[in-house]
């Protein structure tokens, strides 16, 4: 049987040659991603401003102009409606936090209740949800720290693994990789609710691991080629890891495109910000972790203890 | 490379049939073949979380401000019991304003035994040395209970233990349901109810406080003076249930609720609903003597510091029983009974979050979140097939073997599934190959720098278990900070994904090892496709 080979054997691509042209435009598009982030702002879903959330199924196709109308009148308030599916069946209901005391208030959500199956029969109401403004903070404030503490931690990791210059790498490469998806989900204005932060988390994570086996590569190159110079040991060691980081990446994308394409609609965000965010997590740890070390002056003495780079110099290999 | 041990033999093939064993009964409960599975094989099963089984989730807060008057409330009682002890003690002017309890005592001499009594009453704290009131006196006459903060936090605590057994109680009075409840960062109660999609009546019952209390009726009040909100001393105004104005009443109370043994929703000789309630022994006794004493005369029966209503005592009732009428519907008489037999609230809930998902969306989810697992497992399995030939083929048994392990451990130790849970599994799915990608390229490249098979297959296995492990490490980071900070659903997501990286790197590393170690002993290849 003939192998499916998508990094041909003897790969030798010189991909430190545009090491610094990538280092532009990720810089460029690193920096737009953040301003347009701030600019347009998330689409932040009730999980972390408050408020309430329907979402209700028809037997029959439903005009959002009128379910509008009879939402707003209900409420006295400004519902944003979406639907949810191409036959104009399964509408998202969303209200506003009411002003007022710190509970959640689900009076418009049970009058909702009562009232949709009364006007359109056979309508049901699969799903609701409502958080308070305090809640809301709180799961806000939590999201932020979990990220923050999450890079921190593989980025300490890393550099007591490794040496500090890679975590540094690893810690450049996050923020890279998260400020690339955020700005996706301020463009796209897809809802960030909980479970984007949960895919957030696991794109630190899973970001991190392309980036690892390379310096793990790094590593062990270092010390098998001790003359080597950098560049060269770092064009070595991306093409031997080249074949790997395709593969893996491929198959993490099957996965969730098809989880993104068949999968429940609830997790839609989950599914496509982890699928975003492997593909900038791929690129990333190739033109973001690798040159980082040339930038801090790893050398090939780098993984040697004082007293053995004393040694190296007396007797070189 | 070759030596693989019989007994490690073995011991991987148990540990594999283990958890395919203990994966089936899960399995099978989402099928129509739930009750196929023999009793007398293991029960572990994964349990749904509410957004696949459908049911409501309800966060709830105390009030802070009701806890605290509450306990005002139940302090100004215990002191007027105890200085009614000690008739030498007349006392007047009782306060609660600023969040403190304050008296007059009449007679300065008698100071002192007032403090002396006041001291009593209040209690030691662990730990800390203070008691849970500060007593002073300001004025020289006037005795001054002030709660302390680390007595406001016990009081706090105590109540939240018992708010905790009274929603259970409300919700399942007869205490078969699986439903959750548990209290969460000191003043906070989680309920997590299946199979409930309309949680108003949940939150009906929940609301109440139910503090049930028979005062007698203030017949010498003015009735002007006490529409505008102005009683007698030693009563109080209080508003009618129907909002038909205002009633003077004692302060003192006559009975309350704490007294009952049961309550229950029955209807009166017209047939209005009407609830049914039973003293205790303490109770009943009060209560007669109190309908003894009073007969002809007017009491109020108080709930939530509204007056039901205010009927008169025709006769001393001696038997303990009563019941109470007032406007009610079935339901609401039921939900009352409900939660007077379930004692009452200590401090007042606030439902702060909310979620509620349908059976049918989380069937929905369940379905979808099936099939998108089994055709993206197929994706995966034929793109390893077709990149690595007959080591794509040991990489997808160990695959497969993963995903039972996953779901054998999640069944053993009663995890819950939630729909991003569904996610990690898929994601795992993808990304557990990941160990037989470093492995299989490393083989590749040994054997392009000319080494032997044996060898090539060898140390492919050994160089590649650094990079996994340090992989690995990142995802156990990520995943531990998301169990740690996130919650339910969210949770569920980073416990498949947790769990799943301990099984890959089993399944990836020495599972698949076994398989390659045993082919080669067996036919001893001259070339292998990779």
């Amino acid at each position: 049987m003939k192998l499916l080979k998508l990094v041909p054997d003897h790969t030798n691509v010189d991909f430190m040659r545009w090491r610094n042209i990538a280092l532009i435009l990720s810089l460029i598009a690193t920096v737009a991603s953040i301003s347009y982030t701030v600019y347009r702002g998330l689409n932040l879903g009730i999980d972390f401003v408050g408020g309430e959330v329907v979402r209700a199924e028809f037997v029959q196709p439903v005009q959002i102009d009128r379910l509008r109308t009879e939402v707003d009148k209900l409420c006295g308030c400004e519902a944003s409606i979406q639907a949810l599916d191409k036959g104009d069946r399964t509408y998202q209901i969303r209200l506003p936090k009411p002003p007022g005391p710190e509970t959640a208030s689900n009076v418009v959500v049970s009058k909702i209740r009562t009232l949709l199956p009364r006007d359109y029969p056979g309508a049901r109401v699969d799903a609701g949800e409502s958080v308070s403004g305090k809640v809301s903070e709180e799961l806000a404030a939590d999201s932020a720290k979990a990220i923050a503490l999450a890079m921190l931690g593989i980025a300490i990791y890393i550099w007591f693994r490794f040496e500090w210059q890679f975590g540094v790498g690893a810690l450049l490469t996050l923020a890279h990789d998260i400020a690339m998806t955020l700005g996706f989900f301020a463009f796209t204005q897809l809802p960030v609710d909980l479970n984007v932060v949960a895919a957030f988390l696991t794109i630190v994570g899973y970001s991190l691991n392309d980036t690892v086996v390379i310096y793990d590569r790094v590593r062990e190159n270092l010390r098998k080629y001790r003359k080597m110079s950098i560049l060269p040991l770092l064009n070595l060691t991306l093409n031997e890891t080249l074949a790997r980081t395709v593969v893996t990446s491929l198959t993490v994308l099957i996965a969730l495109g098809v989880l993104m394409l068949i999968g429940p609609q609830v997790i839609f965000g989950l599914a496509i910000a982890i699928f975003l965010g492997v593909i900038i997590g791929t690129y990333s740890s190739i033109y973001i972790s690798v040159p980082t070390l040339v930038w801090l002056g790893v050398k090939p003495d780098s993984f040697l203890k004082t007293d053995d780079k004393d040694e190296a110099e007396v007797q070189p290999a | 490379m070759l030596e693989f041990p019989k007994w490690k033999v073995w011991l991987v093939s148990l540990v594999v049939a283990l958890g395919v064993l203990l994966s089936i009964p899960s399995l099978l409960s989402f099928t129509r073949y739930a009750d196929a599975w023999p009793k007398w094989l293991p029960q572990y099963k994964i349990s749904l979380g509410l957004d696949l089984a459908g049911g409501s989730h309800l966060l709830l807060e105390a009030d802070a401000a009701d806890a605290q008057k509450q306990r005002l409330q139940a302090m100004e009682d215990s002191v007027s019991t105890e200085l009614r002890r000690d008739p030498r003690i007349d006392i007047g002017g009782i306060s609660t304003a600023g969040g403190r309890l304050s008296f007059l005592v009449r007679n300065p001499t008698q100071v002192d035994a007032a403090v002396d009594r006041m001291r009593n009453l209040t209690k030691p704290l662990a730990l800390t040395g203070q008691r849970d009131w500060d007593v002073g006196v300001v004025d020289s006459t006037r005795v001054v209970l002030t709660p302390t903060p680390s007595g406001t936090a016990q009081a706090l605590k105590d109540a939240m233990g018992v708010a905790r057994d009274v929603v259970r109680r409300r919700i399942d009075p007869g205490g078969t349901k699986e439903i959750t409840v548990i209290t969460e960062g000191g003043n906070r109660i989680l309920v997590e109810v299946p199979g409930v999609e309309n949680p108003e009546q949940l939150k009906q019952l929940i609301g109440q406080t139910a503090r049930l209390e028979f005062k007698l009726v203030d017949q010498s009040a003015n009735p002007a003076e006490v529409q505008q909100g102005r009683a007698p001393p030693g009563s109080q105004v209080l508003p009618m249930a129907d909002g038909n104005g205002f009633i003077a009443v004692k302060r003192r109370v006559m009975v309350s609720g704490d007294q009952l043994v049961d309550a229950k929703q029955s209807f009166d000789q017209d047939g209005r609903p009407d609830i049914d309630i039973t003293f205790n022994t303490a109770g009943a006794r009060r209560f007669a003597r109190a309908t003894q004493e009073n007969v002809n005369k007017p009491f109020a029966i108080i709930l939530d510091d509204k007056v039901l209503s205010a009927p008169n005592i025709n006769e001393p009732i001696l038997g303990g029983r009563a019941q109470i009428s007032g406007s009610f519907t079935v339901q609401t008489a039921h939900d009352l009974a409900v939660s007077l037999a379930s004692g009452k609230l200590p401090v007042k809930l606030n439902v702060i979050e909310e979620r509620t998902v349908s059976a049918e969306l989380g069937q929905d989810s369940i379905h979808k979140g099936a099939i998108a697992s089994a055709v993206g497992t197929l994706g995966v399995i034929l793109f390893m097939l077709i990149t690595y030939g007959r080591f794509g083929v040991y990489a997808n048994i160990a695959l497969v073997v993963n995903a039972f392990l996953i779901l054998g451990i999640m069944a053993m130790f009663n995890a819950t599934l939630t729909l991003p849970g569904i996610a990690g599994f898929i994601l795992t799915i993808g990304a557990a190959v990941d160990a037989n990608v470093l492995i299989n390229e490393r083989i590749r490249e040994e054997m392009h720098r000319g080494r032997r098979i044996i060898d090539a297959v060898e140390t492919g296995y050994r160089e590649a278990m650094h990079a996994i492990i340090d992989a690995n490490v990142t995802h156990v980071i990520s995943a531990g900070i998301m169990a740690y900070f996130g919650s339910g659903p969210v949770r569920g997501f980073a416990i498949v994904l947790l769990i799943g990286v301990v099984t890959s790197v089993f399944t990836a590393v020495y599972f698949t090892r076994m398989l390659v170690a045993l082919w080669i002993r067996r036919t001893r290849p001259r070339a292998i496709n990779i």
